[in-house]
């Protein structure tokens, strides 16, 4: 017993210690998000919510359920692969509201060489220029149609 | 107010719906869309890459990409003859806007994209301290915005130099496989733009997808393969060279 | 960005990620693990000659190991979310440890056995002062005056355990630093098993040595005569740490020179032009090799004692400084190529910003503020000991 009495203050301690990592545990119940640990050691929520951010382009499909005869004239030119929004930007808002959100005129003599400046680095097979000996500063849609590019005149297929 | 036995007819499907909505909490994302179906990839052609930027400046305006700061990028290459240990690279602000015309002659030349390898085995989800890094049973590697604490390890740890930290949010950040499109039957932003099909979303768990049909069949890579980070990005074409 | 670059690198790589508070937590936390190891020495070790340090080398952890988190606070993005490191941590990472280890350490270690030595001081100065100090006294005592000579005595046993157990519990709240840096694959310049081994002896002789210039600077601030017995034997133990740190980092360097990976055509041209002044000069030269040749002289000629504490002294400096920059060269050398190895960028420090030069000055002066606070409220010194009042035996029970 008197070797109890002189270890009191090493109980007193403990107790303390106790007091706090059970005081921990209660909070950490309170704290830990509800969702944790569904799918991995992660909140299952933050999911659904990446998955529910905006969208800015709206995908080659939208356009072309309206705009098919644009669809039709790409499709048979070099250009057909090329998908819609890659020329006239993201039109996730004009395809939610076609009639008051139109997207912008786009100005060829800085939209096309960025594909078809010729660089060295290019594939040998792809279609390039260098845009100021080319057509002397006049813009690429004065002799090409951007929907359907090559010039038959030219030679090529239409 | 009057309420028509009409609008009612209306009203009640959608309310059903709604508070269906309501009792599932945040839904994963579009409700026919299942994560157990899929296992996402890309597929990378460099051989058809032109450099032109547009997947970098898509992706940039899809995720409100802050400037300076890349969830994907491309490089140009020159690998001069018996040169192929050290070739030039360059990535003017990420190759947004092209490449200015090369300096160099001769020797191999090539655009190589690069983004986020949504690896399988991934090294940064495996250090992140608390949990804000996870791979999503599809396969994509995202990052718990609102649980991050900006630590910077998982930036530290990945091999591909692919993540970054959002100056505005003091977060990490990288590309997402654009999850908010792919789970509504989208492409991501960067492939969508692509205008030579040099970049193609994969379905690894989809035997009828072409993308995954190629790669089943044809000779691809993955970059840094010794780090085992069983990455899902596969590369047609990859130099020895690259980096 | 208006980083200046070299060559190529990955867009993302040019601004880098962790800064000179991160710098200094390894260091600080060093400082911890090593003061300790020199208080253990005495308390398992029985080495009796180091006895005058072992109070101050505490109080000098329990001072380090209190400022030690506040680098990391300031590093963080979100450090009010930083508690999530208790709720949900992430069993593969290292990281996650720290919040555990440290808790650890601090509380179940360090507090505590601080606590055992000192409680018969803290119950006589409960009964001794006044005012908010006989508060703080009172608090500090949990409420038992008991200290009477079996009490003492447990109190002796229960520390000698709190030791032994604290001993690998400081080489776990520093090893797993290194092994942080060590266990990245990612970066060839810290990946390596010898990272943790490497961190942890340099940190025991920071720690030896701040403890030593710390006793010699307060004992001739008090007055008293500096125990040249006690002073050999630190600056002994201090010696052969530091040729096991210098065997350590030697072995990696021929190491990596030898086997000649991919990356080391980029790291070497790294060591000789970036890093060649903290890494060769400051490092290696100044704060390795030199301290090396002055403590090898103390331990190979008979000196005078006034030569052997200049020397000390100066051994003592050059090797924390030499320490720190090796915690720089780690951690900023590490970020400064690129993971393609085809280029370099540029650390640019900012002064007084959150991750800048001042806030660093500040927390490395900080524990030493800690540190005065301490030994006025719990003073190590023999001399300084609390009598019993008259009637204090009456007190106790």
């Amino acid at each position: 017993m008197k070797s109890f009495k002189d270890a009191e203050h090493l109980f007193r301690l403990a107790a303390v210690f106790l007091a706090g990592f059970i005081l921990f545990l209660v909070v950490r119940s309170f704290l830990v998000p509800r969702s944790f640990g569904r799918y991995g050691h992660y909140r299952a929520n933050a999911i659904g919510e990446i998955a529910a951010l905006p969208i800015s382009y709206a995908g080659h499909q939208a356009c072309e359920n309206c705009h098919s005869d644009i669809v039709d004239v790409k499709s048979k030119g070099m250009h057909k692969t090329v998908n819609c929004e890659s020329c006239h930007g993201p039109q996730a808002k004009h395809v939610d509201d076609p009639g008051s959100v139109t997207p912008a005129k786009l100005d060829t003599t800085v939209l096309c060489p960025r594909c078809h400046q010729a660089n060295i680095a290019k594939p040998k097979t792809f279609p390039q220029v260098d845009a100021a000996d080319h057509s002397g500063g006049a813009a690429c849609n004065s002799c090409h149609q951007p929907h359907s590019p090559v010039i038959a005149s030219a030679g090529g297929a239409q | 107010m009057n309420i028509t036995r009409r609008q009612l007819l209306v009203l009640l499907p959608a309310a059903a719906v709604a508070w269906d909505y309501i009792l599932a909490g945040t839904p994963e994302a579009s409700p026919n869309y299942n994560m157990e179906e899929h296992w996402w990839g890309m597929l990378i052609d460099t051989t058809k890459c032109i450099g032109c930027g547009s997947c970098v400046r898509a992706c940039q305006l899809e995720n409100q990409v802050p400037d300076g700061y890349f969830r994907t990028w491309v490089e140009r290459y020159h690998a001069a003859d018996w040169q192929e240990e050290y070739p030039q690279v360059d990535s003017p602000d990420g190759g947004k806007n092209g490449f200015p015309p090369a300096k160099e002659s001769g020797g191999k030349n090539f655009f190589v994209p690069k983004l986020c390898n949504h690896c399988a085995e991934s090294p940064c989800t495996q250090v992140c301290p608390v949990g804000a890094t996870f791979v999503t049973p599809d396969g994509v590697v995202l990052v718990d915005q609102t649980y991050c604490l900006g630590c910077r390890y998982c930036v530290q740890a990945c091999p591909y130099g692919c993540r970054f930290i959002n100056p505005a949010t003091l977060t990490a950040n990288k590309c997402t496989l654009c999850y908010h499109r792919i789970t509504k039957g989208l492409t991501t932003a960067c492939c969508e733009n692509c205008p030579t099909g040099t970049r193609q979303l994969a379905n690894l768990k989809d035997p009828n997808d072409p993308v995954h049909e190629f790669i089943r069949t044809h000779s691809v890579q993955v970059l840094k393969p010794q780090m085992a980070t069983r990455s899902k990005c596969f590369y047609y074409g990859l130099d020895g060279s690259v980096r | 960005m208006q980083v200046p670059v070299e060559g190529f690198m990955y867009p993302n790589e040019v601004e880098l990620q962790w800064s000179v508070l991160i710098v200094l937590y390894p260091f600080l936390t060093g400082l911890v693990a090593g003061a300790f190891i020199l208080a253990s020495l005495e308390r398992v070790f029985r080495v009796d000659a180091v006895k005058p340090t072992y109070r101050l080398a505490l109080l000098t952890a329990l001072a380090f190991l209190l400022v030690a988190p506040m680098p990391l606070q300031l590093h963080l993005g979100h450090p009010e979310r930083s508690f999530e490191m208790y709720l949900t941590p992430h069993r593969s990472s290292a990281m996650a440890m720290f919040g555990f280890v440290y808790l650890w350490y601090l509380l179940a270690v360090l507090l505590v056995e601080i606590w055992l030595d000192y409680r018969r001081d803290i119950v006589l100065l409960a009964q001794n002062t006044t005012g908010w100090r006989r508060l703080l006294y009172r608090v500090l005592t949990l409420g038992s005056t008991n200290i009477s000579p079996h009490s003492l005595e447990i109190d002796e046993r229960a520390g000698w355990l709190i030791t032994v157990i604290g001993i690998p519990s400081a080489f776990l709240l520093h090893g797993y630093v290194g092994f942080i840096f060590g266990s990245v694959k990612a970066n060839p310049w810290w990946s390596s098993p010898l990272m943790p081994v490497v961190f942890l002896f340099s940190a025991m002789v920071s720690g030896i040595a701040a403890v030593m210039l710390l006793y010699m600077l307060l004992t001739v601030m008090r007055r008293q005569a500096i125990d040249m017995r006690c002073v050999d034997t630190i600056a002994k133990y201090m010696f052969y740490t530091f040729l096991i740190d210098f065997s350590l980092e030697m072995l990696d360097l021929v190491h990596r020179i030898y086997e000649a990976d991919e990356s080391f055509r980029s790291l070497d041209f790294m060591v000789h032009t970036k890093l060649y002044f903290s890494h060769i000069v400051l490092q290696i030269l100044i704060g390795t090799v030199l301290p090396l040749i002055l403590l090898a002289t103390t331990q190979v000629v008979k000196l005078g004692a006034s030569t052997r504490k200049q020397i000390y002294t100066i051994a003592g400096c050059l090797s924390l400084i030499g320490i720190f920059a090796m915690r720089w060269n780690v951690v900023i050398g590490g970020q400064l190529f690129s993971k393609s190895f085809l280029g370099y960028t540029t650390y640019k420090m900012g002064f007084v910003t959150r991750e800048g030069l001042l806030t660093a000055i500040i927390l490395t002066i900080l524990p030493f503020v800690f540190l005065w606070a301490l030994v006025k409220l719990l003073p190590p010194w023999p001399e300084s000991s609390p009598a019993p009042l008259a009637d204090a035996s009456a007190a106790g029970d």
